[in-house]
Order: structure tokens, then sequence, then C-alpha cells
């Protein structure tokens, strides 16, 4: 099956406390590149291996957390034929006009059962730093701090995953490539639109519209310990790693922007292809799923959010 | 230039100029100087946004970071219940731990309307 439909993430809309310590961090640490800044003061931001125009979004308020994450669909057909799948679903859909966000095109959004805003948009343009074209070199300006290649996934916390996983895989065709299921019921998602091992999961938390991370993909495990080196050189809140997910597979290291919500920098993970089994852990062996080489779960996993 | 920073009913801890009360409360941990905690030190994000390290000050001066409203709001800010990893004492502290707040409203993603 070719990528149809979703996919993959497209953007993360992150609330940020401080504009000027958030850009240095994005920007100088993580070896993301500041595209542009919104009338409104967001700041767009791009990983250097990405062609569409922005993949994070910075905005100022007095509350750390997530905005919106929104996915990119393959046309813009696809754009009204999901709009009418959501709203038969039996949520409102609402519209975004192109250039709302620069370099973006128009945009369907609506609110989930974990009370986060997904969005949809089948149009971006290029921007700069970008892979290279024609005759293509590896990169076209050289990576720099922890030298993220893309915004890769997020994990978000709140109320009713299950029906997050019903409505994601029946309204939107994701995959579940791997779930946890406690004795009290479900307890996490994993969820895939394409070949990664996931796009987007979620953890059943009380509150609801939480942010626990959004995530990176770096080269390998060398880079992942590289950037364990910049977050100590440089006083980053760390929360977990260099470590491993079973989950995944993943290689990973979890810290905090300086508005206090999580980032997470990662390489590795299976391919995951749509015909593949879900995955599934009991609660003897969550701990390795989350955290493969400590085998438990740390204080912070299932209750620091933001 | 330290200061003492008193936990309440747990111990003391000491705070270096321009760190923030939570990073001196951590390393007394690891020193055991907290010994009267019922549990280990609640430790999330120590930049203000997850609210998992709220104390009350009883006494004593500090300066403030921005902590996330969704955590603490700006009257609980001004009688003193504050985010203790946002917080770099000017004194010495007596702080009590305050348990994390769950179920406020925080803020909903609003549906957005520009456009059509
Ligand atoms: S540890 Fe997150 S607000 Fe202090
Ligand atoms: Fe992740």
């Amino acid at each position: 099956m070719a990528l149809t439909g979703v996919l993959r993430p497209g953007f993360a809309q992150l609330r940020v406390l401080d504009m000027e310590k958030a850009l240095e961090h994005y920007t100088k640490r993580m070896g993301l590149y500041e595209v542009t800044t919104g009338h409104d003061g967001r700041v767009y931001l791009k990983c250097g291996d990405e062609f569409d125009h922005h993949s994070l979004v910075l905005r100022q308020c007095d509350q750390a957390g997530i905005d919106m994450f929104a996915f990119k669909v393959a046309s813009d057909a696809d754009l009204d034929a999901f709009e009418a799948r959501i709203a038969d679903y039996g949520f409102a859909v609402d519209h975004v006009a192109a250039g709302e966000q620069p370099g973006m095109g128009r945009r369907i959004g609506w609110t989930i059962a974990s009370g986060h805003r997904i969005e949809l948009y089948a149009h971006a343009d290029l921007s700069d730093p970008k892979p290279m074209i024609h005759n293509p070199d590896v990169w076209d300006l050289e990576p720099h701090g922890m030298a993220a290649r893309r915004m890769d996934h997020c994990l978000l916390y709140g109320q009713d995953i299950e029906k997050n996983l019903d409505f994601f895989t029946k309204v939107l065709d994701f995959k579940c490539a791997e779930r946890v299921d406690m004795p009290d019921g479900l307890l996490a998602i994993w969820l895939t639109c394409s070949t990664k091992a996931h796009d987007i999961a979620f953890v059943k938390y009380p509150e609801p519209a939480k942010l626990h991370h959004v995530a990176f993909e770096l080269k390998d495990w060398h880079a992942v310990g590289h950037a364990g080196d910049i977050i100590t050189r440089y006083n980053i809140s760390v929360d977990v790693g260099p470590t491993r997910h079973g989950i995944t597979r993943g290689e990973t290291i979890y810290f905090f922007d300086p508005s206090g919500n999580r980032d997470e920098v990662f390489a590795g993970g299976y391919t995951y292809y749509p015909d593949n089994p879900t995955r599934t852990w009991d609660e003897t062996q969550v701990g390795k799923g989350i955290f493969y080489y400590e085998r438990k779960l740390n204080d912070a996993f299932l209750s620091v959010v933001s | 230039m330290t200061y003492k920073i008193t936990v309440e009913g747990a111990g003391e801890a000491t705070c270096y100029e321009d760190e923030r009360a939570l990073v001196a409360m951590e390393r007394a941990q690891g020193f055991g100087r907290l010994r009267g905690l019922a549990r280990k030190l609640p430790v999330g994000c120590r930049r203000g946004g997850c609210g998992i390290c709220r104390v009350l000050v009883l006494e004593g001066d500090y300066r403030s970071d921005p902590m996330s409203r969704s955590c603490v709001s700006a009257e609980d800010e001004a009688r003193g219940l504050v985010l203790s990893c946002a917080i770099y004492p000017l004194s010495d502290l007596t702080v009590r731990l305050e348990t994390p707040c769950l179920n406020k409203p925080g803020i909903l993603p609003a549906a957005q309307t520009s456009g059509e």
C-alpha cells in the first residue's frame, strides 16, 4: 500500500513562557532553524531535513503546553473527504484560512475526545534550509546543536483515549502499532499513519489536553549521545536518558524546554507495515516497554505534563 | 552566598545564589538532608511548566521566573503558593510542600474561526 490520506505529522504549536529562551533552546541547542515571525508574534521553525515551511510553531503565553498538532494529507480533496468523515463521526470541524500561519494552506481543525486540537492541511510552501533537490548533498547547511532532522511525533495525555483509538483508526485510517492494557483498562496507544512505529501516541490521564512530549528525530545512537552532552553542557533540565524504549524501540532522551514542555530526541525504531499485528504490553512489563534499560517507569512519566 | 531552605517537617537544604529552590532541595534529598519527607520530592520539568513542585512559602524573600498559569494563578503566586523550581531565594526560606493541582481547567483548545 502506498501512503495515502494522512501522510505524516506536519507541525506542533507549543505555548512558551519566554520566547527568547525558547528560541535559543530550539535553534541553538536542538538545531532547528527560525523560518519567520508572524505579525501576531508566533515564531515558525523547522528542521534542516524537512522540505515544508515549518514544523514547530512557538506562541508566547502565560501557560505552557500544546495548542494543536497538525498532520499533512496527500491532496486538497482529502481535506474535504476527511472533513465529511470527521463530521459524520460527530466532531465539529472548523476552518482555518490559508495564510493564517505563514506558508500554510487552508486547514481544518477539531477537538478529539482527550481534549486536544488536531488539524489537517494539504499544502505547505517550501522553505530553507531544506534537503537539496538536484544532485543533492547530504545536507545544505551543516547540522548544528543536537541536529534534529525532523519533528517526528508527539505523546499527548488526556481522558477517553479509547475514543481516540476508535476515532484515529476508523476516521483517519491510522493503525495501532502498540498498546498498554492495565488491569483497569487501556493505559496507552501508539498510532501510526505511515511506516514509522508511531506518528502520535496517547496516555490516559485525568486532565484533558495535556502535552507529554514533542519528539524530534536524530540520525543515530551517536547523535543521541551527543544530544546528552549538549543537555549537560547547557544545563538543560533532563527527565530520563539516554536510554531506549521497548515500545517502538527508539533510542531516546527526554528533557524539558525553558517553559517546562517536555521534548524528546530519539533515533531508530522499527518499520511498521499496516498488516502488522498490534504489539501489546501488560502491567508486568510496561516498565520495560517505556524505559527498556531501567525496566521501570520513572516518577515523572505518568505525572509530569504541561 | 548561600541561603537555608527549611522544608517544613522534612529538613533543610542549602541553596546557592541564583539557584532554583527545587534544585537545592533535590540535592539536599540526595545528601539525606530531607529525611522527614514522607515520599520522594516531586520533581518534574524544573522550568515552571508542569506544576509538580508547588510549595507554599511560609517565610522569606525570593525572586521568580514566569510560572505556567495552569499550575499557579496570579493570586496563588501573590500569597506565596509558587513553583519551587521557578523561585530563587533572596533570604533564608521556610516552605511547605503542596500537592500539585489536578483538574484545573487550564487552556482548552478553542475552535479557530479565522477564515470561512
Ligand atoms: S518541576 Fe515542573 S513546574 Fe517545577
Ligand atoms: Fe516519543
